[in-house]
């Protein structure tokens, strides 16, 4: 029942967001929001940029690109010297090359992949001033690109679709800055760390037992990286970690955070383009989805896990293997797929430990593209990508030149889509495919049989997707993994953001054409079945063979161990 | 390009100062002004209320150690107190593979990463099956797995109550009063549906001890 009366408070806490926050978004982005100006203008000063100069899309993508490569730089060297910097209470030396190179890719590209341990790596310093940095600025890149494509969308013969500067910037101030301060505090409140103290030793008379505590700023950090679906936490087990999501109630705020900036901008979007049932559509498609792969994970992880039936313990609160017994099997499930809908990445669970099905929840919700409702951002501008694929197959159906808010969908945008729509499996799946015929490749896997093959296709999809969720079993601080995770983040990320952009750009170019009998809709039932058909089919095609040497073998070996 | 190489340094450089620095100072500043306890661990004189701690080694004169306290989940446990499995394997730059090496060992959290379909979790499983028995014991889930960090403070009241006989015949308080005490030391769900409601081993211990005199 517990479960029941969690999904209610879940649906209704995010309806809430998906108005509320849907139509304040809409209102800072078309810079009716203005409390800030007074620190918002003489930043635009400095940068000798305003609001009223807006870019074309090659300029907005010129600027994204750009930025977030100064950005890897100055992250790269600044946690290559973390030891000579300071805020460093337990004497860190630098970061490796390898690890440093996938870890500032990771952060940049709003994956949060970690192929180190918080604690046991990183600086305060890097923490702070590299990382924590990331989790507001490439969310905050991720919803700008979505805004900008939007604006193609909604406007008519228009060159310019938005200047990146000032939609970042507005962002970061009006929308992730005060909620994630907010919510640190709850965090902090309920029993998460925020201090720069360093560890602290405590020994227990009761049981002879001296122990080292970690400590660290985890409070304040969990917030925005969940806000903008990062997921990189600030510990190694992540939201696992007691310090940094202590009790049920932060997990669920956590779980908040993740998804409502994702569901809020579907209203957003129908806001912009002055059709908020265009934006229901995309919400309910998301839906729709999520529920689905809610369901059946959190019924997989409810089934005891067969090693322990195995070893004679019968279980009536499921597969307890790598859970904190405070959340217990479903929440945990609930918030695993909730992390890989989107692209947070987070875990308060072990998913190499999921149940086989379990942990195909997870596995084949980054495959679906992470659109439901998918990150910040990239999870509207990649649902629009699919949007598109799909008027145009209802437009081959119908034999019509296919519209989508009255901006005719030509070869032009179906290639953009298409390729976008490519470009993921395509790198997930080659580079899946040398690891595993690789030495290097091959020694990643910590389990034996179909259960490690699983792992490195996690790997390699959720890098691809930009997700950051593991199957931590794999040891992925080598040379090979850390620069293949690097380069699949990198084309990942900006090998759909730059198609995305290039629609954005030549849909506002367009007249609109005015709806007539012969067109096809697209905001009805059949449309939102069209459009999860297609992202389902895409998927599912792709990874099919793929997924059924991981999980699907592994679950229909009965009774055998590896 | 030289503008948006420009634009970007000034933009790296103010949105490390407000995003990173002056936004976890001030987050800083807040939690110690008004949550200094949780801020700093939630320490009480034995630990942190917050992270688990291996009771298994517990002297108890006159029975097998760890046999008079409450146990928590076994993350530290048999097959994972060895670290030595892991030796070689520094826990920096380790993470994927983290042992559970949590206390004890500076700066670890960690989970055992095996698969449902493992042989080597199987035969862990079987070990610490073994374990309870020999404790007479009959153990619950949760006291054959290892959680999400390998730091879980809690059991559940279910896992408490598995371990009674075991706390009760080493003693000598009666399992009618343990329970007593279980009971009193169960948290319910936050809002009273989220998550599960669980004991938190060190305050059941410590709440134990002062029954003992």
């Amino acid at each position: 029942m517990g479960f029941f009366w969690t999904i209610v408070l879940l649906i209704v806490t995010l309806g809430l967001a998906w108005r509320f926050l849907g139509s304040y978004m809409a209102a800072v982005f078309d810079g009716r929001v203005t409390f800030l100006g007074w620190l918002e203008r003489p930043f635009y000063r400095l940068l000798g940029t305003s609001p009223d100069r807006e870019q074309s899309w090659q300029r907005y993508a010129a600027s994204t690109v750009v930025f977030s490569g100064v950005f890897l730089l100055m992250g790269y060297v600044l946690m290559r010297i973390q030891g000579s910097l300071p805020l460093n209470p337990q004497h860190f030396g630098g970061v490796t090359q390898s690890l440093d190179f996938n870890t500032i890719a990771s952060f940049v590209t709003n994956t949060n992949w970690q192929n180190y341990g918080g604690e046991t790596t990183m600086s305060y310093f890097s923490q702070i001033g590299v990382l924590t940095v990331q989790q507001f600025v490439s969310a905050a890149v991720g919803i700008a690109v979505a805004i900008a494509v939007t604006r193609g969308f909604s406007r008519r013969k228009s060159p310019t679709i938005g200047n990146f500067w000032v939609d970042i910037t507005r962002c970061l101030l009006y929308i992730l800055l005060p909620i994630a301060f907010v919510a640190g505090i709850i965090m902090v409140g309920q029993g998460a760390v925020q201090t720069l103290a360093g560890p602290v030793s405590i020994h227990d008379a009761m049981n002879g037992v001296s122990q080292t505590i970690p400590r660290g700023p985890a409070g304040f950090m969990g917030p925005i990286m969940q806000l903008g679906t990062n997921g990189g936490g600030f510990f190694n087990v992540d939201l696992g970690h007691p310090f940094e999501n202590p009790t049920a109630l932060t997990n669920f705020v956590y779980m908040w955070l993740t998804l409502s900036i994702p569901f809020a901008l579907t209203y957003t979007f129908g806001k912009m383009v002055g059709s908020v049932r265009h934006g229901v559509a995309l919400l309910v498609a998301m839906v729709l989805i999520f529920g689905t792969w809610v369901g059946f994970t959190a019924y997989a992880e409810h089934q005891n896990n067969p090693a322990v039936a195995a070893a004679g313990v019968h279980s009536t609160v499921g597969n307890t293997e790598g859970k904190n017994s405070y959340f217990g099997d479903t929440t945990s499930a609930l918030f695993n797929v909730s992390m890989t809908q989107t692209s947070d990445g987070a875990v308060d669970s072990s998913t190499d430990s999921y149940n086989p099905i379990g942990g195909f929840g997870p596995l084949s919700g980054m495959m679906l593209g992470e659109v439901s409702p998918g990150g910040v951002g990239s999870g509207l501008y990649t649902i629009l990508l699919y949007a598109v694929i799909a008027v145009f197959i209802g437009g081959l159906m119908i034999g019509r030149t296919p519209e989508y808010l009255g901006k005719k969908i030509q070869a032009r945008e179906v290639k953009l889509a298409g390729l976008a729509a490519l470009v993921m499996p395509i790198t997930v799946l080659v580079l899946t495919a040398v690891a595993v015929s690789l030495h290097a490749g091959r020694a990643g896997p910590l389990n034996a049989g179909p259960h490690g093959f699983s792992e490195i296709l996690y790997a390699f999809t959720s890098q691809g997707n930009n997700n950051g969720s593991a199957m931590a079993g794999l040891s992925g601080n080598t040379t090979f993994y850390n620069v293949l995770g690097g380069i699949d983040m990198l084309i990942g990320r900006f090998g759909i953001l730059i198609p995305a952009l290039a629609l954005g750009g030549a849909l506002a170019a367009k007249n609109v054409v005015p709806a007539s009998l012969g067109t096809f809709r697209t905001d009805n039932g059949m449309f939102i079945g069209l459009t999860i058909g297609v992202i389902v089919i895409i998927g599912g095609l792709t990874f099919f063979p793929a997924v059924s040497l991981g999980p699907i073998v592994e679950q229909l070996s009965h009774g055998k161990f590896f | 390009m030289i503008t948006n190489i420009r634009r970007s340094i000034v933009t790296v450089l103010a949105f490390t100062v407000l995003f990173g620095f002056l936004y976890t100072f001030a987050g800083t500043g807040v939690a110690q002004a008004f949550f200094r306890g949780q801020a700093n661990g939630s320490l009480t004189a034995n630990g942190s209320r917050l992270i688990g701690q291996d009771w298994s080694k517990t002297p108890c004169p006159g029975h097998l150690p760890g046999s008079c306290v409450f146990q928590g989940r076994p993350d530290n446990l048999g097959p994972y107190s060895d670290i030595g499995r892991y030796k070689g394997d520094s826990p920096v730059g380790h993470p994927g593979d983290n042992p559970l090496v949590a206390n004890g060992v500076a700066g670890g959290s960690g989970t055992t990463n095996l698969g449902p379909r493992s042989k080597e979790l199987l035969a862990y499983t079987k070990e610490l099956v073994a374990y309870w028995k020999a404790r007479g014991v009959s153990p619950t889930p949760d006291l054959v797995t290892t959680s999400a960090s390998g730091l879980d403070p809690d059991i559940t009241p279910q896992d408490a109550d598995a371990e009674i006989p075991m706390v009760s015949r080493a003693t000598g308080i009666s399992p009618a009063r343990l329970r007593d005490l279980v009971n009193q030391q169960t948290q319910g769900r936050p809002l009273g549906f989220l998550g599960s409601p669980f004991v938190n081993v060190l305050q059941l211990n410590e709440a134990l001890a002062k029954l003992r005199g």
